[in-house]
């Protein structure tokens, strides 16, 4: 009992019981419940094959979407994943709203705490605004709101690094066995370090980053992570390649020479992609750049799961909401 | 243990048998069984071979529907429900093993429903042991039962298929 308070205090995703109250990062995630939410969207998969693709459970729950930083794609997957839960959604575009006229962020939430909030779902271009939700809330004794981090800054994506988890188990089974590579842009990803944490956590063999020397963190050594400068390198016998999105606004700020030259050496073309097993799957969070990362006969071909990874992306969006909001 | 509990439970492969029997003359060719988790599944996959049904048996887990969840959470290990046939107009058979407040019944129900519109959903269950919560009546049942508050009827399955009763205590209604 004792070390549970403690991990909830080290941890404010988890409640004193150690049960999940919000899911703010992969990071501290523990095995049990990661497991729990693979699981559990697993079962919400066969929903979206009904007639009907919904499930009453969070029947007169509202949950707010809030993204202060623009992203149609993922809002439009949490709006998907909360109505097939039979939750009445709220997109608030506070990019353009509140915030614009002065609003500091706490305001925000104080009034939407006032019109009988659920749950919020909070995409934020600084790291670190969802935890600073999930303590505001607490402080004002509303720890029935429970928070989803959607993404902040370069810190974490855990829907999207869970996601991926559920991606690689689909195909691939058990983790212990595997050679997973995260290629490009990891210093800025927030993706790459919610699949990093969660990997460790589920065990996984052995992760690769592949990337050149300035686009690379420096913890990733000390998180066990084989680097590779040479893709080709990198590659050879890997099970799972997971591309990252190469964001046009590096190019300007000195750290890379040109698009041209970045996908000569990290872009994955089907001979780059020969290197790995026969059987690797090649995933990518979209957007994609084709020709930047990755070639358009990779994407297309038959070892890309790009696609599918946004179907597995509701379920376990499901799969979230639906256990916070029982919890 | 308390003395309510019945020393000599009786022997479920007869009662499977039996519910079989009922079930017989009521079979249409198009008729298929849906199970629900994970007791209902196993008696729904016996009645299957018993009855010489073609159609697959489909089978349920209800936690998404149950009305206890604002209470007791999502459960910690839900199984994805699998229906292999069009639900569409077709007569249906729901299976479970203990029929109890009525509760399971009615997610269940609800649940086939988002699968489309049956001609006809009947219920069959090995045990009744009473205490209805809710308007709802098996149409073939082999064994009636008084329970204690408390107690708990469980199937149990051997590693051979065999199906067996066992009793246990549980706070959840």
């Amino acid at each position: 009992m004792a070390e549970m308070l403690t991990q909830s205090r080290l941890n404010p995703q988890l409640d004193a019981e150690g049960k999940l109250q919000h899911l703010l990062s992969t990071e501290g995630l523990p095995l049990p419940v990661i497991t729990q939410i693979l699981d559990t969207a697993e079962s919400f998969l066969e929903v979206s094959d009904r007639d009907v693709k919904k499930v009453p459970l969070l029947r007169g729950k509202s949950v707010f979407n809030l993204f202060f930083e623009n992203s149609t794609r993922t809002r439009t997957t949490f709006e998907i994943a909360a109505k097939r839960l039979s939750a009445d959604v709220i997109n608030l575009d506070v990019s353009r709203s509140s915030t614009a006229k002065g609003e500091t962020l706490l305001d925000t939430i104080d009034n939407l705490c006032s019109m009988h909030a659920d749950m919020f779902v909070v995409r934020h271009a600084t790291s670190g605004a969802p935890f600073l939700i999930a303590e505001h809330l607490k402080r004002i004794g509303r720890d029935d709101i429970h928070v989803v981090n959607a993404g902040d800054g370069r810190h974490a994506h855990p829907t999207q690094g869970l996601l991926d988890m559920y991606t690689i188990r689909h195909y691939k089974k058990d983790f212990a066995n595997l050679r997973v590579a995260i290629v490009g842009d990891i210093l800025h990803s927030r993706v790459a370090r919610s699949d990093l944490h969660a990997l460790r956590t589920l065990g996984c063999g052995e992760i690769r980053a592949i990337a050149p020397k300035t686009l690379l963190p420096g913890y990733l050594e000390q998180l066990g992570v084989k680097v590779f400068h040479d893709m080709n390198e990198g590659l050879r016998d890997c099970d799972v390649v997971i591309m990252l999105r190469l964001q046009n606004e590096r190019m300007n700020g000195a750290l890379l020479p040109s698009a041209g030259e970045y996908f000569k050496r990290y872009g994955l073309t089907p001979e780059k992609l020969a290197l790995a097993k026969p059987d690797a799957i090649v995933m990518h969070p979209g957007p994609m750049n084709r020709g930047v990362e990755i070639d358009s006969s990779v994407a297309d071909g038959p070892q890309a799961v790009i696609l599918n990874q946004v179907t597995f992306g509701i379920a376990v969006r499901m799969a979230v909401m639906g256990i916070l909001a029982g919890n | 243990m308390p003395e309510a509990i019945p020393t000599q439970l009786p022997d479920a492969e007869l009662q499977l048998a039996s519910l079989a029997e009922q079930l017989r003359p009521h079979l249409t060719p198009d008729t298929a069984l849906v199970g629900i988790y994970s007791g209902g599944a196993w008696v729904a996959e016996r009645l299957k071979q018993l009855l010489d049904i073609r159609e697959e048996v489909g089978q349920i887990d209800v936690s998404f529907y149950r009305d206890d969840f604002a209470e007791k959470g999502l459960h910690p290990q839900v199984r994805p429900s699998h229906i292999p046939f069009e639900v569409e107009g077709r007569p249906l058979i729901l299976v479970d093993d203990v029929l109890y407040t009525g509760r399971t019944t009615r997610a269940a129900i609800n649940e086939l429903f988002d699968y489309g519109r049956p001609a006809r959903v009947e219920l069959a269950v090995l045990a009744d042991r009473g205490e209805r919560e809710l308007p709802i009546e098996p149409g073939y049942c082999v064994w009636e039962v008084d329970l204690e508050e408390g107690e708990e009827l469980i199937l149990g399955r051997e590693e051979s298929g065999r199906l067996f009763w066992k009793m246990g205590r549980n706070d959840r209604g």
